[in-house]
């Protein structure tokens, strides 16, 4: 369990990617099997152990500590699994023995028995553990340690520290159980790739680069095919004798939270790629907004279903039954995706439709005027290109449609993470409007509207900190608020409405285009304008 | 008993007053007569009348304030004793930091003590703790919560030394309190054998000599500033906790934050600073620190002062003892 304690420190004090990938790899290579694969589960889909935690531990700790100092404690250190650790009686046990509390010994006694003989086996570990191995041993029961690692991240060390490339790994991961033993032993070179068989399992996703200028002399249109980029999020959906599974583009199931799409592919035998979207009526896409209240839930009620209802907009086909379609050409995928779905007809799906067009300047015209909700911009397809996995070269591009810029004041910057943290580099601006507690005269006052870390150059880094420092009116801990002076022409994807937000609209992707250091701050922009470019709710589209 | 001790020991505006005796005890504005307990900036201010500490005391105060920072100094030793208008003064080691004394009061027939602040941990830098059986004690209660249990802190040092060889080049930025906690760590770190230069952010040189002019050795320690910061790299740096992640840090590239602090002892203190390596090390004194202590005293009274009174007054009432709050303004209890 040390180890394991050890491990989750470092990866939750530091902030780099690659030292984080550098800890994984270096635990995985030293602990042997169970322990590993559970740690792995831990960090990735969860251990499979159901216990009332919150309820054992408040049994267990009115038995060693006075009920008004563990309230006291609790409320001071503001986590209930680091109090307890903190809290709970040093025994000489841990110095004299080392440390023999396997995750495997932790995981087979929290998964028999019941919760009074469950609670007395929590009470032993406990007392088998120095402070920080009670609180790994207690993260790793409760699940979602919140050491800063994404389940893909964890899969990428894994794959990385044993020179695989993940890929090899996600294909796999839904048809594993922990404690992975399987896949370890193809990792150590002793057996091979374990076979997924029948259960449904990801592919890794093709993914497409952003067309710059210098691109268009090198593409031909006639070599492309086109379709609308959407403004959802992008998901692969493998369906196998019954069995469904929606995961997102890093590989991570979500199917559990749209039980309405799996439904609808129940009788499909298929790996399909496409956008979900939240779509009223059958066809008027709704904006992003909806679609994340349907996300990053474990469960969904009758009420999400009815109000967000989810919809999948299809654009390739992987498998169709068992054959494996990504080494054709796409126009040839196309052709068999629209077979295939004017056969099936899975409920809650359509297609995304090809964008007709002769040559770029007509296409170009097509995508200026592409204003329409829902519509991020467009994507361009080489008719030729295999299923890839990942970012291939001159394949696919995204044509993102123009952002809108508007002109807003700094008004507060906070401390950056990791190399940043030196710096000042996340900024909180805003724009004008007229007071909102006072009559006629009441003068302007600014609110807040979006958040930006990116779209400056180092030196412009090391300028807007500078300029921070020596223009701050108030500290609250890392964040600084500052004097309105300072004007960015802040760009953006659209304007949503915000109940979250005091100014009343949220902004999607803002990015920093330009520092306007010669502007003075009373010209940028005023709320009003904002409201203006707020896209209607319900649109038709297409 | 209780009721006489307070007749004449007191919270004012000023401080803690000793109304017979005519003196505060480490008043937070400039006062006619002070004592104090130690040299910490939210003990020791300038601008008093009189000044009465232990030579150490004294010391500290004149370089951190200038050696006219209060109208006259007196010293008393650990162990003497004097009496100033029918009041008894002598000192006891408090164990905090170089020079940090308990200030035993004895008036009427009772005696009170003025502990400033505490710890029981060894400490190289400084005279252990000793306990004085009193009447009243005034404890500190920095850490007056039961989640607070020190580690060793020769420990904590192994994990620094640790660190310095899985990351060898990266500098290990210490951030640590300028004045005891910065002195303790580099002395544990000589005593754990490491023999290196120690690079000295600008805030904590003056101090550091001092400790090594009043006979605590510490081997070689130079200035940040005038050295280059490349040759520093894999190398500790100590600084002050502001410095961390700051400005000044930048000439490090990318270093290894360390706090060494009792603070630590908290994971989201740490992460909240952007800490990659905590060590807890402590100059206070931790919960079953601060409750043997109290209970080593025999005190029937005792007033609780900066820190995390509540839980401390709590559980010495469950513990049959007569405990209260006491309200000084102007203690900094996060500068630790």
């Amino acid at each position: 369990m040390e180890t394991f304690a050890t491990l989750l420190d470092g990866l939750a004090t530091t902030q780099s990617r690659n030292r984080k990938v550098a800890l994984l790899g270096r635990y995985f290579r030293a602990t042997s099997d169970p322990d590993r694969g559970w740690a792995l589960a831990a960090l990735t889909d969860g251990l499979p152990v159901r216990v009332p935690l919150r309820r054992m531990l408040a049994d267990l700790m009115l038995r060693v500590i006075d009920p008004v100092l563990y309230k006291m404690s609790r409320d001071y250190v503001g986590d209930t699994a680091e109090t307890v650790a903190l809290l709970w009686p040093d025994t000489a046990a841990p110095r004299a023995t080392g440390d023999t509390t396997t995750l495997d010994a932790v995981v087979a006694a929290m998964s028999i028995g019941t919760i009074a003989e469950r609670t007395e086996a929590l009470r032993t570990f406990l007392d088998a553990l120095n402070p920080s191995g009670r609180w790994a041993l207690l993260k790793l029961i409760g699940g979602a340690p919140r050491v800063g690692v994404s389940a893909r991240l964890a899969r990428t060390a894994l794959a990385e520290s044993y020179g695989r490339d993940v890929g090899e790994i996600e294909e796999i991961w839904h048809a594993l159980d922990a404690p992975y033993e399987a896949l370890f032993r193809w990792l150590d070179g002793v057996a091979d790739r374990p076979d997924p068989g029948l259960r449904p399992t990801f592919r890794p996703v093709m993914l497409a680069h952003p067309i710059e200028d210098d691109d268009w002399p090198k593409l031909s249109a006639t070599d492309f095919a086109a379709e609308w980029k959407w403004d959802g999020i992008r998901v692969q959906i493998a369906a196998r004798g019954g069995e469904v599974r929606m995961f997102s583009r890093q590989g991570d199931d979500i199917s559990a939270a749209f039980p309405e799409i799996r439904s609808a592919f129940m009788s499909q035998h298929c790996v399909a790629d496409g956008e979900l979207l939240v779509v009223h009526g059958g066809n008027t896409i709704a904006p992003f907004n909806d679609l994340q209240q349907r996300l990053n839930r474990k469960t969904v009620t009758a009420k999400m279903l009815r109000d967000y209802p989810a919809h999948v907009r299809l654009y390739d086909l992987l498998f169709e039954g068992e054959e494996d379609l990504r080494a054709l050409p796409f126009s040839v995928r196309r052709q068999r995706l629209e077979a295939w779905h004017a056969h099936n007809h899975p409920p809650l799906t359509d297609l995304s439709d090809l964008v007709a067009f002769e040559t770029f300047d007509a296409l170009s015209a097509l995508w200026s005027q592409a204003r329409d909700d829902g519509i991020e911009g467009l994507m361009l397809k080489r008719r030729d290109s295999a299923y890839q996995a990942g970012r291939v070269k001159g394949q696919w591009f995204k044509w993102k449609r123009a952002a809108l810029t508007l002109d807003c004041v700094l008004m507060y910057a906070q401390r950056g993470s990791g190399k940043r943290s030196s710096f000042y580099s996340d900024y909180t601006f805003g724009v004008w409007r007229t007071k909102s507690d006072g009559g006629p005269d009441a003068g302007d006052e600014l609110v807040p509207v979006g958040k930006a870390y990116s779209g400056f150059t180092d030196d412009e880094l090391r300028q807007l900190d500078k300029w921070v420092r020596t223009n701050t009116t108030e500290s609250f801990g890392p964040v600084r608020a500052v004097t309105p002076g300072l004007v960015f022409e802040v760009a953006f994807d659209a304007v949503q409405r915000s109940a979250r937000h005091k100014s009343g609209v949220a902004m999607r992707f803002p990015r920093i285009h330009r520092i306007r250091w010669d502007k003075p701050a009373a010209e940028a922009d005023r709320l009003e304008t904002i409201l203006s470019l707020i896209t209607p709710v319900s649109q038709p589209v297409a | 008993m209780t009721h006489a001790v307070d007749r004449w020991l007191y919270p004012t505006d000023q401080g803690l007053y000793c109304a017979p005796g005519g003196f505060y005890i480490d008043p937070h504005r400039p006062v006619d007569r002070a004592i104090i307990t130690h040299g910490h900036g939210d003990h020791a201010r300038s601008g008093h009348g009189a000044v009465l500490a232990t030579a150490e005391t004294v010391e500290i105060m004149k370089v951190r304030y200038g050696a006219d920072c209060a109208g006259s100094f007196q010293s008393l030793a650990v162990g003497d004793a004097l009496t100033l208008n029918g009041v008894g003064v002598s000192l006891a080691p408090a164990g905090h930091i170089l020079g940090s004394a308990q200030i035993i009061l004895d008036h009427g027939g009772h005696r009170a003590i003025v502990s400033g602040d505490y710890k029981r941990a060894s400490d190289p830098t400084c005279t252990s703790f000793e306990v004085v059986a009193c009447d009243v004690f005034v404890t500190e209660a920095t850490f007056g919560l039961p989640v607070f249990r020190h580690e060793i802190a020769a420990d904590e040092i192994k994990k620094l030394l640790a660190s310095l060889v899985t990351e060898p080049t990266r500098t290990h930025l210490v951030g640590a309190y300028g004045l005891g906690k910065c002195q303790r760590v580099i002395k544990l770190l000589r005593e754990a054998g490491y023999d290196q230069p120690i690079y000295l952010h600008g805030a904590m040189v003056a101090l550091t000599e001092l400790y090594q002019r009043l006979g605590v050795d510490l081997g070689d320690v130079r200035p940040v500033a005038g050295n280059d910061a490349k040759d520093m790299t894999g190398g500790i740096v100590l600084c002050p906790p502001s410095a961390l992640g700051d400005r000044w840090s930048r000439r490090f590239g990318d270093p290894v934050n360390v706090f060494a602090s009792g603070w630590m002892r908290i994971r989201g203190r740490a992460r909240q600073r952007g800490v990659e390596l905590p060590l807890v090390i402590s100059d206070h004194a931790d919960w079953p620190e601060l409750i043997k202590t109290i209970v080593a005293t025999g005190a029937e009274d005792i007033w609780v002062t900066h820190g995390r009174e509540d839980a401390l007054v709590y559980h010495l009432a469950s513990l049959g003892r007569k405990a209260r709050a006491l309200a000084l303004i102007g203690r900094d209890e996060e500068a630790e």
